[in-house]
C-alpha cells in the first residue's frame, strides 16, 4: 500500500495551516474529524463546502460522513456569521424567566428569525441550549460577553448600539 | 513525584500563604464574572498595593450563591461580602482587621449551614489554574496513596464499599461498573469522563471543571489504575470554553509535575488524558453516543449490550463516568468507603450537588447530603420563592425528569424517591417554578427540546416526540380536545417503552409528571380554553369558538 499524501491546502490563506496542524497533531486519524471541524469553525467562523471537502479528503472520511457530522451537531454552522452575534440562551432556567420574550423582541427588532443573519450581514441572532449561567437567567451572549438578567429593553438597546455603528 | 515531594509542595504553599495576614478570595465563576468580578479583583489588587497591607488576593471557582455575586470571602475571618463592586475595593481593604464593611455583608448562614461539601470542598479556596493550590489541600494525595499502597482490586473494593452511585443521573453503582471494566479482557482500556452537561438549567459539572479541574483528573487517574486503563478522554461541551481552557492548563500542569504520563510516582503505572470537544448535541450525554462522538462520528446511540464496559471506545473496554462521580473519588479514597457510606440516605449515599435556579431567592450551586428534604433545599437553602409569588413545582432531571408539586416537598432527595415521584435525579438541575409558570407550556418546552435533540435513529423517539409536540401545541393554543389528551397519554407510553436510548425513554417524563400532578391545568386549557398562569396565547381558540 502506498503511503497516503494529504491533499494540498485549498489556498494560501494561513488559516488552512492551522487546520492542517490539528489534523497532523492527530496523525490524520479519522477520529479527528470533529476536532478538525472545530478548528475550521474557530478559524473561519463557519464551514463552507470547500472546507468540508478538504477536511474529508485529508482524513480519508467519505464526504457524506463529514457532511453528516457537520449537520448533526448544532455547534457547526454552514453560514458565515454576521459582524455581531447575539445568542439568547433558551435553557430551562432562562425559559422560565422569560427567554422566549427576549427572542421575540430580538426577532421583531431585527426582522429575522432565530438562526438567521440580517441582510446587511451586521447581526446574527442565535439561540443556545444552555450556556451554564443559569443563576443569572435570562442570559444572552453579546459577541461572547455574558449579560445576565436581561430585559427586553436592554436587548433593544444593545441591538440599537450595533446598528448605529 | 513521591508522597514526600507532594507534602513538600503543600508545605511550601502553606508557608507562602502564611506570609499574608489576610486572604481575599474573589469568586470568578461565570455568574460573578458577568457582574464585574474581574474588575473587582484588579481593583482589590491595586488597593492592597496602595495600602501596604499583607493581603493575598486570590481568584477562585464558584462559591455557590451566585445570585449574591460578585462574592468575596475574607479569610481568616470568613466574612462573606456579596454584590461587591470595584468601587468597594478600597473600603474592603481598609476595613481588613477592623469592622467588616456593613453594606456588603449578607447573612448566608441559613444557606450554608445545611450544606455538606465534599465535591465542592475546594470551591472558593483554590485558584483553579494553580496545581500547587490543589496539592496544598490534599490534592493528588489519594492518587499517590492508591499507586503505592493499594491494589487495583482494593480500589474497586473501596469504591464499592462507599456505595457511590453514578452522578450523571442513572445512579448505576460506580463500584460495580469499575469492577466490570476491571474484569474485562483487553490490552488497551479507556477511561472517559462525561462532561457533556447538555441538560439545560444545570451547571454543576461546569463549575467543578472550571473551579477544581485537578479533582476530576485525579479521580480519572485513580479509576484508570483500578480498571487497568492507560488513556483517558474528557468529553466537554464546546459551549464551556472556560472549562476547556482550565482543564487544558490542569492537564499540562499535572504532566509537568509527573502526575500524568509514564511511570507516575515511580510505579509502572502510565496514564494520560486528552480533551475532546462536544459540538452541541444533547444526545451525546448518552454513553454510546458520546463514544461515537469521540470517534469523530455522528453522536447516535447504539443498542446495548455490548456495554461500553465490554466494548466501548474503538471497541475496547471503556469506563464512562460523570464529572461529579470522578470528583467524589479522591475524598472517598482519602477518607475511606465507610466515611462516605455513612452520609446520605439508605440507598443513596454521599452528597449531591444541585444547581438551584428559576424563581428562587438564592440561585446557585448547593451541595447537600442525600436524603435531605426538598423543602429544606428550596425554603431554607434556597430562601424560598421571591416577590410574594407562590411555589408551584420544582423540576429536576432536565428534559428527562419531571415536575414535583408542593405537596411532595417533604420527600427526601434520593435516586429512588425521585423516580417514584415520576422524575429522576438527573445530573442535578433543580428549577423552581412559581404561579407564573404554566405547566402545560413547560411540558411543551421540554418536548420541543427532545424533538430537536432527538438523533433520529429510532422511530418512537423521532416521530413520537414530534407528534407529542404537535398535540401539546394544540392544547397550549386552545385548540386541543379530550381526544388529543388521550392520544398524548398513549404516545407517552409508546415513546417510553419503545425508544432505543435514554433520551427517548425519558422524554415523556415531563409530560407524564405534569399530567399526574397538574392535570387540572391541562383540563383548563382544553375545556375552558384558559391558561391560569396567563402564559399561553389562546387567541386562536377564541377565533375558532367565534
Amino acid at each position: 500500500m502506498s503511503a497516503f499524501t494529504p491533499p494540498p491546502l485549498p489556498s494560501d490563506d494561513k488559516r488552512w495551516k492551522i487546520v492542517n496542524g490539528t489534523m497532523r497533531k492527530n496523525g490524520f486519524a479519522r477520529h479527528a474529524l470533529i476536532e478538525t471541524l472545530h478548528t475550521v469553525q474557530s478559524s473561519f467562523g463557519y464551514l463552507d463546502d470547500d472546507a468540508i471537502r478538504f477536511v474529508a479528503r485529508s482524513l480519508r472520511v467519505p464526504l457524506s460522513q463529514a457532511y453528516g457530522v457537520v449537520t448533526f451537531y448544532h455547534y457547526f454552522s454552514l453560514k458565515p456569521p454576521g459582524k455581531h452575534t447575539v445568542t439568547v440562551c433558551a435553557g430551562t432556567a432562562c425559559y422560565i424567566k422569560g427567554a422566549d420574550k427576549l427572542i421575540a423582541t430580538a426577532e421583531k427588532k431585527l426582522g429575522i428569525a432565530q438562526g438567521q443573519t440580517t441582510k446587511d450581514g451586521n447581526v446574527s441572532l442565535m439561540v443556545a441550549r444552555c450556556v451554564g449561567a443559569c443563576s443569572r437567567a435570562p442570559v444572552s451572549l453579546c459577541d461572547g460577553e455574558i449579560l445576565g438578567e436581561m430585559s427586553s429593553e436592554q436587548m433593544i438597546e444593545q441591538l440599537e448600539r450595533w446598528t448605529v455603528e | 513525584m513521591t508522597i514526600e515531594e507532594l507534602e513538600q509542595i503543600a508545605k511550601s504553599v502553606q508557608q507562602e500563604n502564611a506570609k499574608y495576614d489576610y486572604e481575599l478570595n474573589v469568586c470568578m465563576d461565570l455568574a460573578c464574572a458577568s457582574q464585574g468580578a474581574d474588575k473587582l479583583k484588579d481593583a482589590l489588587v491595586k488597593a492592597v498595593e496602595a495600602s501596604g497591607k499583607k493581603v493575598l488576593v486570590r481568584r477562585t471557582g464558584c462559591m455557590g450563591p451566585c445570585s449574591h455575586g460578585p462574592l468575596v470571602r475574607v479569610d481568616p475571618e470568613e466574612t462573606t461580602y456579596s454584590k461587591a463592586k470595584a468601587q468597594h475595593a478600597e473600603k474592603i481593604v481598609a476595613q481588613l482587621g477592623g469592622e467588616p464593611v456593613a453594606e456588603l455583608q449578607c447573612d448566608l448562614n441559613d444557606h450554608f449551614d445545611s450544606q455538606v461539601r465534599v465535591v465542592l470542598e475546594n470551591a472558593g479556596y483554590i485558584d483553579p489554574e494553580k496545581i500547587d493550590d490543589y496539592i496544598s489541600r490534599d490534592g493528588y494525595k489519594a492518587l499517590l496513596l492508591v499507586l503505592t499502597e493499594m491494589t487495583p482490586n482494593g480500589v474497586v473494593h473501596r469504591i464499592t464499599e462507599s456505595g457511590l452511585r453514578g452522578r450523571g443521573g442513572g445512579g448505576y453503582p460506580t463500584g460495580l461498573k469499575w469492577g466490570t471494566v476491571a474484569k474485562s479482557h483487553g490490552d488497551l482500556k479507556y477511561v472517559v469522563c462525561n462532561g457533556d452537561e447538555g441538560d439545560p438549567g444545570a451547571f454543576m459539572d461546569r463549575s467543578v471543571m472550571e473551579g477544581d479541574p485537578h479533582r476530576v483528573i485525579e479521580g480519572m487517574a485513580i479509576a484508570a489504575y483500578a480498571v487497568g486503563a492507560s488513556k483517558g478522554f474528557i468529553y466537554v461541551r464546546a459551549e464551556y470554553p472556560v472549562a476547556v481552557s482550565r482543564l487544558t492548563t490542569a492537564i499540562r500542569e499535572a504532566r509537568r509535575r509527573g502526575l500524568l504520563g509514564n511511570n507516575i510516582c515511580n510505579t509502572p503505572f502510565n496514564f494520560d488524558v486528552e480533551i475532546r470537544l462536544g459540538a452541541g448535541a444533547f444526545v451525546c450525554g448518552e454513553e454510546t453516543a458520546l463514544l461515537a462522538s469521540i470517534e469523530g462520528r455522528r453522536g447516535t446511540p447504539r443498542p446495548r449490550p455490548p456495554y461500553p464496559a465490554m466494548s466501548g471506545l474503538f471497541g475496547k473496554p471503556t469506563l464512562i463516568n460523570n464529572v461529579e462521580t470522578y470528583a467524589n473519588i479522591a475524598p472517598i479514597v482519602r477518607n475511606g468507603g465507610k466515611w462516605f457510606f455513612n452520609m446520605g440516605s439508605e440507598r443513596s449515599k454521599g452528597t449531591k450537588v444541585f444547581a438551584l435556579t428559576g424563581k428562587i431567592a438564592n440561585t446557585g450551586l448547593v451541595e447537600v447530603p442525600m436524603g435531605i428534604k426538598l423543602r429544606e433545599i428550596i425554603e431554607r437553602i434556597g430562601g424560598g420563592v421571591p416577590q410574594g409569588h407562590k411555589f408551584k413545582a420544582v423540576q429536576t432531571g432536565g428534559p428527562s425528569g419531571g415536575c414535583i408539586p408542593a405537596e411532595m416537598l417533604d420527600v427526601g432527595v434520593s435516586y429512588d424517591a425521585l423516580l417514584k415521584m415520576g422524575s429522576i435525579m438527573g445530573s442535578g438541575g433543580m428549577i423552581v417554578m412559581d404561579d407564573t409558570s404554566c405547566m402545560v407550556n413547560v411540558a411543551k418546552f421540554f418536548i420541543e427540546f427532545c424533538m430537536t435533540e432527538s438523533c433520529g435513529k429510532c422511530i418512537p423517539c423521532r416521530a413520537g416526540t414530534a407528534q407529542m409536540y404537535t398535540l401539546l401545541t394544540r392544547i397550549c393554543n386552545g385548540t386541543g380536545t379530550m381526544d388529543d389528551l388521550e392520544l398524548l397519554e398513549q404516545l407517552c407510553c409508546t415513546v417510553k417503552e419503545a425508544s432505543l436510548c435514554g433520551l427517548g425513554q425519558t422524554a415523556p417524563n415531563p409530560v407524564l409528571s405534569t399530567l399526574k400532578y397538574f392535570r387540572n391545568e391541562y383540563m383548563e386549557h382544553i375545556v375552558n380554553k384558559r391558561c391560569g398562569a396567563g402564559v399561553c396565547n389562546m387567541e386562536q381558540a377564541v377565533e375558532v369558538m367565534a
